[in-house]
């Protein structure tokens, strides 16, 4: 894998990011369509719903982004909040380096 | 044949390990687990090596169909935790990560509360310095924290194990239960090592802060000692219920906006420790099986990602979200560990999230617990939102970062412990059977009949449309620089802020106080100096002359009086 500057990987192209979620889309209309084919069992009364975990799995996501966005609201703070800065990520890999160094 | 304690090689192995180099340390890191395993293997369920000290019936190692899963467990994630760790030349890392599986190991076969106590304070004292190893001063704040939580739950359990065995119940560490005062007690203490709502500020705080391997261990033992240890003591406990459910549904919140994407791991953690919460609370031999089985599914998932996000900040030195991107152009292999390890704790098909999860929603729908199953429902597509897609998108889709220009795959023992763990979840999740002849109890249970795999199927694929279509719409919240207020908050802000301003307020009434006291010395010392000073009366110098002529006096007196 190792790259020209000109490498082009599979999702740099649009296309293929469209084809994952077109891919995405169809496997779940196929899901929602083997509920009529294919006789789930029910070991709750909610269960015999048509496409009810479809239905809850979509419900539950788009809810819990929706509320965290309302929850970022209450508690984001500046990274500095607690007035320790953020991990230098150039110190700690010297610092790593160094150590595998001088044990080596 | 030599019996010994399982626990035993390892901390040896700990030892010897800080004290060599080269490929003699390897060996002894690699041979420790396996020796440890080996040694638990040897003994049968209803061993148990017992000793008196000072009068006390002690138990150090007891075996059963419980303990030994959890022995086998930890020795395992101890050996892929070596391997990933293996090129790291750091004998503090290695003393401390062998130390601290061999406290786990410990703790699960203790047979006794004293003995529980001494291998739950170890696991604290061990695993803290795999944090201070990062050494920064932000690790090394962030590992005082959890220290002194960790301390004060070893605390906890000394003080309810001696109400408890003081009400006449012994130290023998079986069902506890919470009728006593001393149950109480060992409760709050599993459930501060257990992450209970509230009580898991020290879980978010102090695992990202640990080295990129340190992580790892860190995720893999604590925590699961505390599951193990109220499903010993407390299965059936109503109240746990309501504890797991919460446990597992409220982190995903901070899972989605949390920057920090070994932070992420950390939340969705208490998230599938909440799912074996639930199991121990219901407490049905189904129920007890699936939180056995989910645990020992989640220490190799767990692993699995946290050493993909470890080997990201290994070559990155960066580990958030809104900084990273794009890696699966240099990072392929890393790449695709790391969806193996998203799609096991998302519990696709095949992967062993399915199989050990599964058993717990089953439990919850069988006890008639409707609400409950609700709540695992929606905490299962959000851990498939937040860990299944998030963990992977963020840091190797998503738009291209800086890093991409030096990014390179891990070096090839992270690859191999990443892989070994990778295979255990494909196994796991395909060959169910092998992981349900190991549990507790006797199981005919299939997680493999089409209902169900249709079902979990469907709540997935929903979940990743509903992904797709909040991030092509704009609306999934962008990773941003940031720190998200949690409970720590309370120690780490509120707390400080409020003795500053206490201190503030007592500053006037201190100088008051003071400059009274100063006066009343100052007075003092002027009296004292108007008698005693240099002119004072008292100090006055009187001439020789004075002196003879007042003994002649006396003397004279003294005679005067003697003629009479």
């Amino acid at each position: 894998m190792d790259s020209k500057k000109t490498k082009q990987y599979i999702f740099d192209d649009p296309k293929n990011i469209r084809l994952v979620v077109r891919a995405l889309v169809t496997v779940c209309i196929i899901l929602v369509g083997l509920d009529l084919v294919l006789h789930r069992h029910a070991s709750h009364p909610l269960e015999e719903i048509f496409a009810f975990y479809a239905i809850y799995g979509f419900v539950s996501c788009v809810f819990l982004v929706l509320l965290a966005r309302e929850i970022r609201k209450l508690v984001m703070r500046d990274e500095r909040y607690y007035g320790d800065e953020p991990d230098d990520p150039e110190q700690g890999k010297l610092q790593e380096k160094s150590a595998e160094k001088s044990n080596d | 044949m030599i019996e010994l304690w399982p626990a035993i090689p390892l901390f040896i192995a700990a030892i010897m390990a800080s004290v060599t180099r080269g490929s003699l340390r390897a060996i002894i890191m690699l041979a420790a687990p396996l020796i440890s395993a080996y040694a638990i293997f040897q003994l049968e369920p209803g061993d148990v090596f017992s000793v008196e000290l000072m009068g006390l019936q002690l138990t150090p190692v007891r075996i059963d169909a419980l303990s030994i899963l959890f022995g086998y467990l930890f020795n395992l994630a101890a050996l892929i935790g070596v391997i990933y760790a293996l090129h790291v030349k750091d004998p503090m890392q290695d003393l401390a990560a062998l130390a601290y599986a061999g406290s786990a190991v410990g703790a699960v076969l203790a047979g006794d509360l004293l003995t529980l106590f001494v291998y739950w304070e170890l696991l604290a004292l061990t695993s803290v310095f795999l944090i201070f190893a990062r050494r920064t001063e932000r690790a090394y704040k962030a590992g005082m924290r959890y220290l002194l939580i960790q301390i004060s739950s070893g605390l906890l359990l000394l003080s309810g194990a001696i109400f408890y065995s003081s009400a006449g119940n012994g130290l023998s560490f079986n069902y506890i239960g919470l009728e006593s005062s001393g149950g109480w007690l060992i409760f709050i203490a599993f459930g501060i090592k257990a992450a209970f709502p509230l009580l898991h500020g020290w879980l978010t705080d102090a695992y990202p802060e640990a080295t990129p391997t340190g992580t790892v261990f860190l995720a893999s033992f604590t925590t699961k000692v505390a599951i193990y240890a109220l499903a010993r003591g407390f299965p059936g406990t109503d109240l746990l219920i309501i504890i797991g459910v919460i446990m597992a549904c409220f982190p995903i919140f901070y899972a989605v906006i949390e920057n920090d994407l070994r932070k992420v791991l950390a939340y969705s953690l208490i998230n599938q420790l909440g799912y074996m919460v639930v199991g121990i609370g219901i407490g049905t031999e189904l129920a007890l099986n699936g939180t056995t089985a989910h645990a020992f599914s989640h220490v190799l998932y767990k692993g699995l990602l946290m050493m993909s996000m470890g080997a990201v900040l290994h070559v990155t030195g960066e580990i958030r979200g809104s900084e990273l991107g794009g890696l699966y152009k240099k990072m392929p292999k890393t790449t695709l560990l790391c969806i193996i390890g998203a799609a096991s704790i998302s519990a696709f098909p095949l992967f062993s999230g399915f199989i050990s999860k599964a058993m717990v929603v089953s439990a919850a729908i069988q006890e008639g617990h409707t609400l409950v199953w609700l709540a695992l429902l929606f905490a299962a597509a959000g851990v498939f939102h937040h860990a299944g897609i998030k963990i992977p998108f963020f840091a190797f889709f998503a738009h291209d970062s800086k890093h991409i220009e030096t990014a390179h795959e891990p070096p090839g023992n992270m690859i191999l412990a990443m892989g070994i763990a990778a295979a255990f979840c494909v196994g796991i999740g395909s060959f169910p059977g092998l992981l349900y002849a190991m549990l507790p109890f006797a199981t005919d249970y299939s997680a493999y009949d089409v209902s169900h795999v249709l079902a979990q199927m469907q709540l997935l694929a929903f979940s990743a449309l509903a992904f797709a279509w909040l991030k092509l719409a704009n609306i999934y919240p962008p990773e941003l620089k940031s720190v998200n207020l949690d409970t720590e908050w309370f120690y780490r802000h509120l707390f400080p802020q409020s003795v500053k301003k206490l201190l503030d307020r007592l500053i006037p009434v201190d100088q008051a106080i003071k400059k009274f006291s100063f006066d009343i010395f100052a007075f003092s010392q002027q009296v004292l100096a108007r008698h005693h000073g240099s002119y004072g009366i008292l100090a006055r110098s009187w001439p020789t002359g004075s002196m003879v002529l007042w003994v002649a006096v006396l003397l004279g007196l003294s005679l005067l009086l003697y003629y009479f």
